[in-house]
């Protein structure tokens, strides 16, 4: 699961993969025709739209990217870096930029670029940039305090504005194809070309479709945590959905004879999972399995997995969401834990009318007082430990 | 006409967003530039006054999150990327060579100090703003910040402002 940053990929080697990533992206810049300040401030002449076409493509199609990522589970969205949003200094500092683009002719990434192809304004502009950031050094203390009013923390867009992420993604595409039918048209018409901004050929049309797919598709891949939260919603289906089951008396004749192989994932809530826990188990939320730790945890070979909280149904919502995930060796405890408390810690003995019901009515019996011995002796392990830090990012 | 040598916008806008998908798989972050000019300013300034960068509240907190060594970071070591990559893509497509470029009816000296102080212009920005346009607006919008969006709107919305009194430098 992404970001493969620290554990996959070292801090070391994460720099060398930042150089190539760079050279990508300085490719990428110069081909699109980002190393001239004519055809960057052209934007704001309307001669030249090419930077906002780019610049809005690339947005979104990252933005679709990161969408399907995270709905199929290969990156964890709660580790990426978000942007923090400090109301006063984003639209501030934002307009200043937009001043500085106007009178400069680049930003910071698109000098950088054109330097590199011996672009002399460019590398006075590379110039100014150091010297801005030196006054902003300099001046600190004197709008310190402005810089650092106003933090919102890290919110994203669709939440601000009360939309579903699938909606907002829709809508920002939407309002992208737009944008570049619009500028078009003004385009054309500073420049002096008669021909209509969109043309019935196959180039425009299939570049319509494409853009309309792409727009449609944020529908198809919601975030991964709502499409189960609604499937669970389902009592019928969940019940119907084949898992494998362990009866009470298997799931404690393993925990008396401490089979290591068998790890109890606990769901109930933390504060009864800190007052007493079944040795050899793990207290887990939901929200455990759209994370990376838990990740490796779930995935160990040979182990079983069984899935323990109240009530069986809750049991089975879990393990429908495990298992789709494609966590494999995964039980669900018959009866749930309410059974379990019931047959065996508080097992009142009846008169057995088999031979089987004998052996374990006596098994029964021994574990109703070997378990809470053990459960006393065991010590919580409490909940799945997050050592994973947001990745620092920004400027 | 010399434009068409250029990549188609849209070809090349959805190879930046592939990108910057990768990035973010990778590494967790986006794209970014400011960043590392800012490492080499606080660099300079340390080579030049080490006692001025010990004492000085900006810089303290630079390397309290930055780390002891400002230019071995992960932004440095991507722009320096962009040198590379924008340079072999230069030389593909032969358009490297000294050259100051400018509006038709702007002299060399006001292209010279409108680089100068439309840079200073953004370097201060994008201190305030917490990212450039490729650090804050671009990987701002692939990951739905609103931080990043609204200072997006405020880069371009500004730019749209003030184009008008400085028309003379460009057209």
């Amino acid at each position: 699961m992404g970001p493969l940053v620290p554990d996959i990929i070292g801090n070391e080697f994460n720099l060398i993969l930042a150089m190539i990533i760079g050279i990508f992206f300085g490719v990428i810049l110069e081909q699109a025709g980002f190393s001239t300040s004519k055809k960057l401030v052209g934007l704001f002449y309307g001669y030249d739209f090419t930077v906002l076409r780019v610049f809005f493509t690339a947005g979104f199609t990252a933005m679709i990217g990161i969408i399907v990522l995270d709905h199929f589970g290969l990156i964890d969205t709660n580790l990426i870096y978000i942007n923090p949003y400090f109301v006063g200094p984003s639209i501030v500092g934002g307009l200043i930029m937009g001043l500085g683009f106007v009178i400069g002719g680049f930003c910071p990434g698109t000098s950088v670029c054109a330097a590199a192809i011996g672009k002399i304004d460019a590398m006075y502009f590379i110039i100014g940039s150091v010297i801005g950031i030196f006054i902003f050094a300099e001046g600190y203390p004197l709008w310190e305090d402005f810089f650092k009013s106003g933090n919102l923390g890290n919110p994203q867009m669709f939440d601000t504005l009360g939309l579903s992420q699938s909606m907002f993604a829709f809508l920002l595409t939407a309002i992208a194809l737009l944008t570049y039918w619009g500028t078009s048209i003004i385009e054309n018409k500073v420049n002096g070309i008669k021909k209509p901004a969109f043309r019935f050929t196959p180039y425009y049309i299939s570049l319509a479709a494409m853009g309309l797919i792409i727009s449609v598709s944020a529908f198809m891949f919601p975030p991964r945590e709502d499409y189960f939260f609604e499937k669970i919603e389902d009592i019928a289906f969940v019940n119907s959905y084949p898992l494998a089951e362990m009866t009470v008396d298997e799931f404690a004749f393993k925990i008396v004879n401490k089979d290591p192989r068998m790890v109890i994932i606990d769901f109930r809530p933390i504060e009864e999972y800190k007052k007493e826990s079944l040795p050899n188990s793990k207290s887990f939320s939901v929200d455990n399995f759209f994370e990376k730790e838990p990740d490796r945890m779930l995935r160990i070979r040979n182990n079983t997995y069984v899935f323990a909280a109240e009530s069986e149904l809750d049991e089975r919502k879990m393990a429908f969401i495990a298992t789709e995930i494609g966590y494999k060796n995964i039980k669900i405890l018959k009866g749930g834990l309410k059974n379990f408390r019931k047959e065996i810690l508080n097992f009142e003995p009846t008169e057995p009318s088999n031979k089987i019901e004998e052996t374990t009515f006596k098994f029964r019996e021994t574990a109703k007082v070997v378990i809470p011995k053990l459960i006393k002796d065991n010590k919580s392990a409490g909940p799945v430990v997050k050592k994973l830090k947001r990745v620092v990012g920004g400027c | 006409m010399k434009d068409t040598k250029y990549m188609n916008s849209y070809v090349a806008g959805v190879l930046l967003g592939i990108l910057l998908i990768a990035t973010f798989y990778i590494s967790g972050r986006g794209l970014g530039a400011s960043g590392a000019i800012k490492s080499v300013a606080v660099t300079t300034v340390h080579a030049v006054a080490s006692s001025h960068t010990d004492n000085t509240q900006f810089y303290q907190e630079y390397t309290k999150s930055h780390g002891e060594n400002p230019l071995k970071s992960w932004l440095v070591f991507e722009v320096f990327g962009v040198l590379i990559g924008a340079f072999l893509s230069g030389l593909y497509s032969d358009r490297v060579g000294l050259k100051l470029e400018k509006g038709p009816n702007t002299k060399t000296k006001y292209r010279i100090a409108g680089a100068i102080i439309g840079g200073a212009l953004f370097g201060f920005g994008s201190q305030l703003g917490r990212g450039c346009t490729s650090g804050s607006a671009l990987s701002g919008m692939a990951v739905m910040s609103t931080g990043g969006i609204i200072t997006m709107l405020a880069i371009f919305g500004g730019g749209f402002l003030f184009a008008y009194f400085f028309r003379k430098l460009w057209i």
